[in-house]
């Protein structure tokens, strides 16, 4: 555990200055997942931590029909946002399906998007071969004992999985990131934010060294609209998914006339199936419907001995999903 | 501010000033310190107990600012000027906290390291407003773990503190 400097930061144009100017600088929120890979794991050495928690980023505001989510709003504030409860409900209840009270008091959202897509053997500096700690020296994982890992969006390079359940809804409802850098701000919609890992997993999203994570645009769902959020897992709460999909239908008179659908647990990245939508866009409401769904948002998975059977628990999370959502007796 | 804190400041330390059950603190830490390090080995506020050290089983559950956080993932260094309160701050006069009362009466506990994380939670959770069945106690409790396996007396416990009807 290397020591580190810390660095409280006051306002967010010298924050990004400094951080964007030190490669050995990172910036620190509700660091539950960072402080855990730095002083418990040992496998992030930052020279120097930026503390942005005093940052004014944290308020959550209705915008028209979009959400602006600032990237200091902690998991459990979303989740109480009044704007959430009625417009985002699969929102609400992919915040609540993840980690525990005592986390989601402590994370926030930005936190939540960056967390890094890791696995057991990423988080075990003993182990040498981690593509994602040390490019070019393989993926024990493949080898390993996986069963938490990713299907979709993986290769022998790498198949550690993004764990967040919050990212599922949010590319499926394609929430925008607003990034400020040193010169300039931009936004980058979550479907294009993360980089499939390749073979250089180490790299993980467009982000540059220093630019900050400040707020996360979510578009609103239409009145009316039908949307659920569904999580398998090892157990009944506090655990991650070993699948999980992310619903929302827009339904006229028994057919599907819009569908956005995302997958949680199975990628290397939060994975929008834009297969199924196709699918199920103009479809009738029924069985076959949703299996076809289902087999069109698992194009050839990468799956080793440990992750096999989350192909069809995958497609039977999404199928499940859909039938709640629906409401119907399909 | 005490001589020694006049000193030079070593790159990775932090001065912080905990507020910790109403009293403040000035301390000179590793940066690296977490905040449940710095209660138990600085404070000799030993209630709060290190359980996995890595977030997965709330044993280190204190409030910051009325909010129940992981003292094991938290840097002391985050916490200056804010208020924490521990197993030690609850109840006044030498009384027990009414859930602490709970505890005891319902046998909410057998070996007893998880039992201040899952009382400081559950006095969160009474304040967040989930206590309203056994189904949502077990569920935002979940981020306490017990391996004595005490979750029915613990809810029970909670149950009764909330107001609810306690069933032995």
């Amino acid at each position: 555990m290397q020591a580190f400097e810390y660095i409280r930061a006051d306002d967010v144009a010298s924050a990004v200055a400094f951080v964007s100017g030190d490669p050995q600088a990172q910036y620190l929120a509700g660091g539950t997942t960072q402080i855990d890979l730095m002083l418990k794991d040992g496998v992030l050495e930052p020279e120097r931590l930026v503390d942005i928690a005093s940052l004014p980023l944290r308020g959550i505001t209705r915008d028209g029909e979009v959400l602006r989510v600032g990237a200091l709003a902690t998991m459990e504030e979303l989740a109480a946002d009044t704007t959430v409860a009625e417009r985002l409900p699969l929102v609400r209840e992919a915040l609540l399906a993840g980690a525990s009270t005592q986390l989601r008091n402590m994370a926030t959202i930005g936190g939540n998007v960056l967390q890094r897509t890791r696995c057991r053997y990423f988080r075990d500096p003993t182990v040498a071969a981690c593509n994602k700690r040390a490019p070019g020296s393989g993926c024990a994982a493949v080898s390993g004992a996986a069963r938490m890992h990713a299907i979709l969006g993986a290769s022998e390079h790498c198949i550690a999985l993004h764990a967040s359940d919050l990212c599922v809804p949010l590319v499926a409802l394609d929430a925008v990131v607003h990034i400020q850098g040193v010169d300039a701000q931009r936004r980058v919609p979550l479907t294009e934010f993360y980089v499939l890992p390749g073979d250089r997993p180490d790299v993980e999203t467009v982000l540059k060294q220093g630019e900050l994570v400040t707020e996360i645009e979510i578009p609103l769902l239409a009145p009316g609209a039908r949307s659920g959020y569904l999580k398998v897992r090892d157990r009944a709460s506090y655990e991650f998914a070993l699948t999980s999909a992310a619903v929302a239908l827009a339904i006229d008179r028994d057919v599907i006339s819009s569908a956005r659908v995302a997958l949680g647990g199975v990628g290397t990245i939060p994975w929008r199936a834009p297969e199924a939508e196709a699918v199920l866009r103009g479809a009738p409401i029924n069985a076959q419907t949703f299996r076809a769904a289902a087999d069109a948002a698992i194009q050839d998975p990468f799956t080793v001995a440990g992750t096999a059977f989350k192909v069809e628990l995958a497609k039977r999370t999404l199928v499940r999903t859909l039938e709640t959502v629906a409401g119907g007796d399909a | 501010m005490s001589s020694t804190s006049k000193m030079k400041r070593a790159a990775t330390e932090v001065d912080v000033t905990l507020r910790v059950n109403g009293g403040a603190h000035p301390l000179r830490l590793d940066s690296r310190t977490t905040l449940l390090d710095a209660l138990r080995d600085r404070l000799d506020l030993t209630g709060t107990k290190k359980g996995c050290d890595q977030g997965a089983c709330g044993a280190c559950t204190v409030l910051v600012d009325g909010k129940r956080v992981l003292s094991c993932l938290t840097l002391a260094a985050q916490c200056d000027g804010r208020e924490v309160t521990t197993i030690e701050g609850l109840g006044s006069d030498g009384g027990l906290h009414p859930l602490q009362e709970a505890f005891i009466r319902h046998d909410g506990f057998q070996c007893g390291y998880c039992t201040p994380g899952q009382i400081m939670s559950a006095v969160a959770l009474l304040a967040e407003g989930r206590a309203g069945s056994d189904e949502e106690i077990r569920e935002f409790m979940s981020g306490n773990i017990c391996r004595c396996g005490a979750y029915p007396n613990i809810v029970a416990a909670i149950r009764e503190a909330a107001g609810g009807h306690a069933s032995l």
